[in-house]
């Protein structure tokens, strides 16, 4: 009825612009421009461009740490991205899924299956596991959802918190399951391309030192992993249950009042959250082969929070960016020496890497809240039609009024 | 005040709208298949124009035919649909209602009326299920109405728009709607994530319902922009659509005109009269009397939780009680 | 296949005793000491009950709040010219109760005011910026991050080495423990003593002050309905610096009371774990409710000393989640309800 004049319409940025020349591509004209994109990232390691590749550790690790964070912001992105539920444990996942490899897998473990009497092979056994690692850790969101997201936000997080404190007191007392603070150590992991030089295959942790160490191949595994996730949570957001996920997120009560079930779909999206952390978790576990509590804090916990708060939170690619931001940036300074001719120590800088992170996170919240690449949902699966309509009307309108 | 036919809108009438549905479905398909037809003459200021994606939209009928309810209704038009018998609430010492009884037949407008804190908002949560009575019933399709969740009341058959706009303001218009089409959809998490064949004919459904519920309210050009963004009254309209969507027997509209102007009141009476001549039964909450006079076929009137009045709008506008309630007594006459 | 795996599980060797005959022989000092223990969470989870009943949020920096009035005790006792490594208490008992005194308004000065930074610079932009709680939420876990590390790496930077830094700040032992009296054959310290008397007064001051002036009136009345409190001339901002200052000035004096417990306990992570402990207290006797988060702080005390008698030193930590998830679950509103203001449905 009312007649907003087509100039006081808010005018988009060079992001938009960009956003809106790649939500018109249909299918197929998205998958040619990303996948030679796809390519570069992964050939990174090998390529050894000169600022880029880190000198204090080994760029091939911290890209396959980069793959699992980015994992792992995904899954939280689930939950706290879209659904808007807070949650601080998320390391418990994370804790759940490596330990499940661990428990199976490592010869000191009472529950090993590689063994002689076990149903695992060695070479298969990692593979194998993470199937499982993923139901095991969907079945403890379950567990922990159930009796928790019907509480409020505030108490959601600090239950949560509690969660993955508990699992970490778990995997450090149980001295006689989970080896206490000792640990499991030789953990399975994919025995493929075994040949003369690498004897272990190219996934064991000793194979490195040359080109292309574990830490390239488990990028590499995990960027496939990354890919198949994505597809899946895409497929999601894209139909009732990304519908359900940010209604519940913008008005819960609202919501509930149009028919949709809030308690259940937010129980999904800790369910789904919590299995691709447990996937992460399992990754994690193959590739160090070795699993301590030590590294399943609370801190670890905020660093989550933070790549997928720092990249956007409810936009799966930006948390995507957060998680390299948060991995990378750290390495970059270590055993760094001097930038472009300027001397600098950079392992003191790295060294501060919790007071950036929570400065950044301070200074995020007050001035851009959304994070560095804001959400634009899509949560049509059919919407691209209208979009292209709308995008063209509105371009015939603009010559209208330039002319 | 003249109703349509009855005999389109019998129980289990679920045939004529299935057939045009199919035809529908037919135009769709080549509508997807192919590029846009071509613009349209639509108002301006509009960022979408519907006919570019569903040519079939720029026909009115076809519209309400689409939006028109197709499920099965047990109350048959003109019978009773919910019945409130002696209802009464109580929160601690404070009688809220107190023993109302009265009926909403199905295919009227019903207003409810009476000055602030007379019980109205009351009266609809326990209608609703929201709130158990103290005693009394409330009956609903024949059934009685027990304590519910909220999202299970709208599947029962009972859709309400609210007093402040509560919108989805990052979605855009269509989505909002499409979120009301949801409620009546089966597509699990698993089926959604592998998209099988019943997630893509529901997300088809979905769109196809949706954009005609936006032509029907008349918001149709504003489909992908966000509700955040939509004029006050536009998003009045997709509020609205947004409840047809999920395909209720009763539609509630909480104070819809608030903030109106008297041109959009005039447009908002014809809406609602669009709305019931397609074939649902409203419940409307108002204070605007000019309104309610206009537009509804009944009128019930409650001040401090009892009903006072119960009518035909001339009636009611005579009725000396409902005169008192509202305007007060003069004093001599109090004395 | 399964057979083997489900004999395995039970067939490793129970983690967890049951020890419930030491716990029965020790109980009353258990209880005594779990008392001192909880008379400190009690302080500390008053101010996260203040803080969530004033604006509904949870100030995660909290804790380091806390551990700030730790390390400002600290200071000033070395300004005093205490050496680290000396025994205090042999100064003399009018003397040391003179250098707790000092000590204590030294941990209390720091702690207020950095509850009041805190509050300025990090909460009130957001405030005025109306942003939605998670936001709120994701900030004070930043500011407790900022906060641990800078005095991991900056202060000792800033002051040579002396404060802050990796390693806990070497032990002021300021009184030595000695016994008074035995309770039903529980020995009763000084430090015991000290602690509960002056956590006794500090919560009789707190609850007149927040029951019976015109600020505690204030406070209660923004907690209730801050719209209708500015109408009636109360200044919501004024009353939001003086929560968070109450909030710190108890942290840091509860930061001295734990020193005089836990000599060792001064480095920059020393807060986390006890901040948290904290609102799981204050949540447990009711969000909001400032007697509740003094019982509230009591009956973690106690429970976690049994607990640890009970199930074993390294489940000491799980009893608190442990009771938060079970009144949560079952009493979410806390033992004695939320009353400081309305909880938001």
């Amino acid at each position: 009825m009312s007649n907003a004049s087509f100039k006081d319409r808010p005018k988009g940025g060079v992001g938009d612009s960009f956003r809106s020349w790649w939500n018109a591509l249909a299918r197929p004209a998205q998958w040619a421009f990303g996948a030679p994109f796809i390519l570069l990232i992964a050939l990174l390691p090998l390529l050894n461009i000169p600022l880029l590749t880190t000198e204090g550790t080994n760029f091939g690790a911290v890209m396959a740490q980069f793959g699992m964070y980015a994992l792992i912001a995904i899954g939280l992105n689930v939950v706290v991205g879209q659904a808007g539920l807070l949650d601080l444990g998320y390391v418990g996942f994370y804790a759940v899924g490596a330990y499940t490899v661990a428990l199976l897998t490592s010869p000191s473990s009472p529950w090993n299956q590689t063994g002689p009497n076990g149903w695992l092979s060695t070479d298969w056994a990692w593979l194998a596991c993470l199937p499982i690692a993923v139901a095991i850790t969907a079945l403890s969101g379950l567990i922990l959802g159930s009796p928790t997201l019907r509480l409020r936000g505030d108490y959601l997080a600090i239950v949560t918190l509690g969660f993955g404190e508990i699992v970490r007191l778990l995997a450090d007392n149980l001295t006689e399951i989970t080896g206490g603070g000792r640990g499991l150590a030789q953990v399975a992991y994919p025995r493929l391309g075994v040949t003369e030089e690498f004897p272990l295959g190219v996934f064991s942790a000793g194979n490195v030192g040359k080109t292309l160490n574990s830490g390239v191949w488990w990028f590499w595994f995990s960027i496939v992993l990354i890919i198949i996730v994505l597809l899946f949570v895409g497929n999601l957001e894209r139909s009732r249950v990304g519908r359900a996920w940010v209604a519940i997120r913008e008005d819960e009560d609202a919501a509930e009042i149009m028919g949709v079930p809030t308690f259940k779909f937010k129980l999904w999206a800790f369910v789904i959250g919590a299995s691709i952390g447990g996937m992460s978790g399992a990754l994690y576990a193959g590739q160090v082969q070795f699993v301590v509590p030590t590294n399943f804090n609370v801190v670890n916990s905020v660093l989550f929070l933070c790549a997928v708060v720092l990249g956007g939170q409810g936009n799966k690619l930006g948390v995507i960016l957060g998680a390299f931001i948060i991995v990378y940036l750290p390495n970059f300074f270590l055993g760094r020496t001097e930038i472009l001719g300027i001397p600098i120590n950079g392992d003191s800088i790295a060294q501060y890497k919790y007071l950036f992170f929570g400065l950044a996170l301070m200074v995020l919240m007050i001035f851009r809240p959304q994070g560095l690449i804001p959400v634009r949902q899509k949560l049509l699966t059919y919407g691209r039609e209208l979009f292209v309509a709308a995008r063209r009307r509105s371009k015939a309108e603009e010559a209208e009024v330039t002319k | 005040m003249s109703r349509d036919s009855e005999s389109e809108h019998d129980p289990g009438a679920i045939g004529a709208g299935a057939e045009v549905g199919e035809e529908y479905r037919h135009m769709s398909e080549e509508a997807y298949g192919e590029g846009p037809v071509g613009p349209m003459i639509t108002d301006d200021a509009v960022t979408v124009d519907v006919a570019d994606v569903h040519p079939e939209l720029a026909d009115p009928e076809v519209v309400a035919e689409i939006v028109a309810p197709t499920r099965a209704i047990d109350t048959r038009v003109g019978e009773p649909l919910v019945e409130l018998n002696e209802v009464s609430v109580q929160f601690g010492g404070l009688t809220a209602l107190d023993s109302v009884t009265f009926t909403i037949n199905r295919g009227e407008i019903l207003g409810l009326i009476g000055p602030n804190g007379a019980g109205k908002t009351t009266c609809f949560n326990a209608m609703t299920g929201v709130y158990r009575p103290t005693s009394g019933t409330v009956t609903f399709d024949h059934q009685v109405m027990a304590k519910l969740k909220r999202n299970q009341i709208t599947r029962l058959g009972i859709a309400r728009t609210f007093q402040n706009v509560r919108l989805f303001g990052e979605m855009t218009a269509l989505e909002n709607v499409v979120v009301g089409t949801d409620a009546r959809h089966k597509t699990s998490v698993p089926g959604a994530t592998f998209r099988t064949s019943r997630h893509r004919h529901e997300e088809r459904d979905a769109i196809d319902r949706g954009m005609a519920l936006l032509e029907f309210v008349g918001v149709g050009g504003r489909a992908t922009e966000k509700a955040r963004n939509l004029p006050y009254g536009d998003q009045r309209r997709l509020e609205i659509a947004r409840a047809l969507a999920t395909e209720p027997k009763l539609l509630c509209l909480d104070e819809p005109a608030a903030g109106f102007n008297p041109a959009e009141k005039a447009a908002l009476m014809d809406l609602i009269r669009k709305i019931r001549s397609d074939g649902y039964t409203v419940l409307l909450i108002e204070h605007d009397m000019r309104l309610v006079m206009g537009v509804t076929d009944r009128i019930v009137v409650l001040e401090f939780g009892k009903k006072i009045a119960e009518g035909l709008p001339s009636e009611i506008r005579d009725n000396p009680a409902v005169i008192a309630a509202y305007l007060g007594v003069p004093d001599d006459a109090s004395a | 296949m399964t057979g083997p795996l489900v004999g395995s599980i039970f067939s490793a060797a129970p983690p967890i005793n049951f020890n419930v005959e030491a716990l029965g022989n020790l109980f009353w000092q258990l209880t005594i000491d779990g008392l001192s223990y909880g008379a400190i969470y009690a302080l500390v989870a008053v101010g996260y009950t203040l803080v969530y009943g004033v604006l509904r949020l949870i100030n995660f920096a909290h804790s380091e709040i806390f551990m700030l009035g730790m390390f400002g005790q600290y200071a000033v006792l070395m300004a005093l010219g205490f050496t680290p490594s000396g025994n205090v208490y042999s100064e003399g008992t009018l003397l040391t109760i003179f250098y707790l005194g000092i000590a204590l308004l030294g941990g209390m000065a720091v702690s207020g005011g950095a509850a009041v930074g805190l509050e300025r610079l990090a909460y009130r932009p957001l405030r005025k910026r109306n942003a939605p709680s998670l936001v709120f939420l994701i900030t004070a876990i930043g500011a407790s991050f900022v906060i641990q590390e800078f005095v991991h790496f900056v202060l000792p930077q800033l002051t040579g080495g002396e404060l802050g830094g990796l390693n806990a700040q070497v032990p002021i032992r300021l009184v030595a423990p000695q016994e008074q009296f035995t309770l039903f054959g529980a020995s009763v310290t000084n430090i015991t003593l000290i602690i509960l008397g002056a956590a006794f007064i500090l919560a009789l001051g707190t609850d007149t002050f927040v029951n019976r002036t015109k600020f505690g009136r204030g406070i209660r009345a923004v907690a209730q309905d801050p719209n209708t409190a500015t109408l009636m001339g109360v200044s919501r901002e004024r009353v939001i610096m003086l929560t968070f200052l109450l909030g710190g000035l108890l942290a840091g004096a509860a930061a001295l009371l734990y020193t005089l417990r836990v000599p060792n306990g001064i480095i920059y992570s020393g807060g986390f774990i006890l901040g948290i402990k904290a609102f799981c207290a204050a949540v447990l006797g009711g969000i909001g409710n400032l007697r509740g988060a003094l019982l509230g702080g009591l009956i973690l005390g106690v429970m976690e000393n049994y607990g640890q008698v009970l199930f074993g030193a390294g489940w000491r930590d799980v009893v608190a989640f442990v009771l938060l998830i079970l009144i949560l679950m079952f009493r979410p509103t806390g033992i004695l309800g939320e009353t400081l203001g309305r909880a938001r449905v």
